[in-house]
């Protein structure tokens, strides 16, 4: 700090023409010094800490590397800068231009003018510091942001679709942002992989491990036999590169939907916990944590997750937050409160709920909480396919999709105002599937399947857009278009979301599909819940 | 963009109005016939430009952005434009997209020209 300080002064002090040269002819050169460091151990700073007044290098007898260079770089008087009883700095002085020594008169200027001076420079030197705070807080929170978009980027934006199931999930990042994520990826027999996951540390440095270990999961996970090859290739990948002391909890599981098989594989996370008919269930499989060591095997297991069963995947910010009195959530009450009635949303609202009672007011959030449920229905999913077909990407086709839809529906004796009401979103969602997902390519096909069940109609249109985000659409504003400030296109989405009763959107690498969701006309009481998203 | 020739808007004259006739289809491959039908529906000292949706069975929402850069460049113009002849359904989607707060709505092409 002292030796920082005086380096400053230096740098200060260079320009400063000598004082006792009063004369201005004389007084035009300047004393041109470089910086120096001076030792904190260096006995000139015990020294000139003591001294009143200016100190005449020569006369100093003192085994000082200071005192050395000073006196090299022409130095021959130096006024110690004391503030508040401390040395903040250094005024030095070159020979005088008469060549004569310095007299009384000139050091009681000097001291004088040093006595003045040191607190102005104190305060300019604090406030230096209170700008280099402002900066570093600034880097902290720039640090932070980037941080959080990180973790935003790479978490999934849909949970996903899938007859009979019901998905769900909650993340809430810490005030730090620690490295938690989850992902669902769409494997090529039509199962899906579960991943939460959890990097050590927080900030940049362990959302930058989230990303990859994500992205190379994702990559793996398609190629990849079975869960524990996933996760033993995803160690040995960290391993190589991860930084010293970081480690990846994750928790890695394949959902074949259709039968409700479950091949899990753990890397030292929080287990996985199963409400079934015959009570709550921990789904076991051991193995280390990812980045450790290379070479480790992981142990996989399988479970069958039946008709009415929840299974929950969690993060330890949840069981591991800490109450006013710093027990902790713990396990029994997640497992508690998994054990209650609730699915899905409303499971992971009943255990923040919980949690926030637990916590009270004013409580700050430690780590990261990442929560995500799947639930299966409690009966088969009572919807059935009234038909599925593909047309080319080619402009126009949008009508023939329309039209086989409107056939496709007929039976169904729906209200004839909503029919067309179907029509014109369906024909706007493949227009969008072929000109914008499909980018107008013929080979790239449009797929669409009609269901029907529930006291619904449901259309899902595919395209080949996947794995790009969809950018938020603006919308439309007539007098902003009629003003022509907003371009005269762009109503297709918002008269779809005006035509239908419901709407999902998901996306995955491959694979862009909007389900459009229609009420028949006397819609069934007691039967809103479709376990569907 | 889709190569059509076939598609014609009808224009006609009556006292003041220029009445646009437009295709079954109003989606990306009316905007040539639109264009052409605007053209000519003012050419003289038209005041008011009556869109005529009668025989319309198809509107997109690529229709729609036609409709309204016909009805910016009207403004612009200081023409008025009327609609006449929608469906119960396009006439829903003219309130949904307030299309029909900017242009008076008939029922059909009798009343759109006695009001």
């Amino acid at each position: 700090m002292l030796v920082g300080r005086i380096r400053r002064i230096f740098g200060g002090v260079e320009s400063v023409p000598r004082p006792a040269d009063a004369r201005p002819a004389e007084g035009g050169r300047l004393l041109d010094i470089p910086p120096i460091d001076i030792a904190p151990s260096d006995p000139l700073l015990v020294y000139l800490q003591q001294a009143s007044g200016p100190v005449a290098l020569d006369e100093l007898q003192l085994d000082s590397a200071a005192v050395r260079e000073l006196r090299t770089l022409g130095v021959k008087m130096v006024v110690p800068l004391i503030s508040q009883g401390e040395l903040i700095g250094l005024l030095n002085l070159g020979p005088r231009l008469s060549e004569q020594e310095y007299s009384s008169d000139d050091r009681q200027l000097l001291e004088k003018l040093a006595s003045q001076a040191a607190p102005a420079v104190r305060v300019a030197q604090l406030v230096r510091e209170q700008e280099a705070e402002v900066r570093a807080r600034e880097r902290m929170e720039q640090e932070l942001r980037v941080a959080q978009l990180i973790q935003q980027q790479f978490l999934p934006k849909q949970v996903p679709t899938l007859e009979g199931w019901q998905v769900a999930a909650f993340y809430r990042a810490a005030q730090e942002v620690g490295g938690d994520f989850y992902d669902f990826i769409n494997l090529p027999d039509g199962s899906v992989a579960l991943v939460v996951g959890d990097v050590t540390g927080h900030g940049v440095p362990a959302a930058l491990v989230m990303a990859t270990t994500r992205s190379f999961i994702r990559a793996e996970a398609p190629r990849a036999g079975s869960p524990s090859e996933v996760l033993a290739r995803a160690n040995d990948f960290l391993d190589a590169d991860i930084p010293e002391n970081m480690f990846v909890t994750c928790l890695y599981a394949v959902l074949d939907p259709r039968t409700g098989r479950l091949r899990f594989a753990n890397a030292g996370h929080d287990l996985p916990y199963v409400r079934t008919s015959q009570g709550l269930i921990e789904l076991r499989a051991t193995g280390m944590p990812l980045g450790l060591m290379a070479g480790v095997r992981y142990d996989e297991s399988e479970f069958t997750i039946g008709p009415g069963d929840t299974m929950l995947l969690h993060s330890d910010g949840l069981a591991e937050a800490h109450g006013p009195d710093r027990e902790m959530f713990g396990f029994p009450r997640v497992k508690g409160i998994v054990a209650s009635k609730a699915n899905g949303d409303e499971l992971i609202a009943e255990l923040m709920r919980s949690l926030q009672r637990f916590t009270g007011p004013g409580w700050e959030q430690e780590d990261d909480i990442t929560l995500v449920t799947v639930s299966r229905s409690a009966s088969p999913a009572t919807m059935r396919v009234l038909g599925e077909f593909q047309v080319a990407s080619e402009a126009g086709n949008e009508r023939a999709v329309m039209e086989r839809v409107s056939e496709l529906v007929k039976p169904l004796g729906m209200d004839l105002r909503k029919v067309e009401r179907l029509k014109t979103a369906v024909s706007e969602t493949a227009m969008n599937a072929i000109e914008h997902g499909n980018e107008l390519r013929p080979e790239r096909p449009v797929s669409v399947k009609v269901y029907a069940g529930n006291g619904q109609v449901k259309i899902a249109i595919s395209d080949r857009g996947g794995g790009t985000e969809i950018p938020e659409a603006e919308t439309p504003d007539l007098e902003a278009k009629l003003a022509g400030l907003q371009k005269a296109r762009g109503w297709g989405l918002f008269l779809i979301k005006n035509m239908v009763d419901d709407m999902t959107v998901t996306t995955d690498d491959v694979h862009h599909t909007v389900e459009l969701v229609f009420d028949l006309a006397k819609k069934e009481t007691g039967d809103a819940a479709t376990n569907q998203r | 963009m889709q190569q059509r020739t076939s598609v014609r808007a009808l224009v006609r004259f009556a006292d003041g109005s220029a009445i646009v006739d437009l295709p079954a289809r109003i989606d990306a491959s009316a905007e040539q016939a639109l264009n052409e039908a605007y053209a000519e529906a003012t050419t003289g000292a038209t005041k008011r430009i009556l869109l005529n949706f009668a025989a319309v069975d198809y509107l997109s929402s690529t229709g729609i952005a036609l409709i309204v850069g016909i009805l910016a460049r009207s403004r612009k113009d200081g023409r008025a434009v009327l609609a006449a002849g929608l469906s119960d359904h396009y006439r829903e989607i003219f309130e949904i997209t307030r299309l029909a707060d900017f242009m008076r709505i008939f029922p059909d092409e009798r009343a759109a020209l006695a009001g």
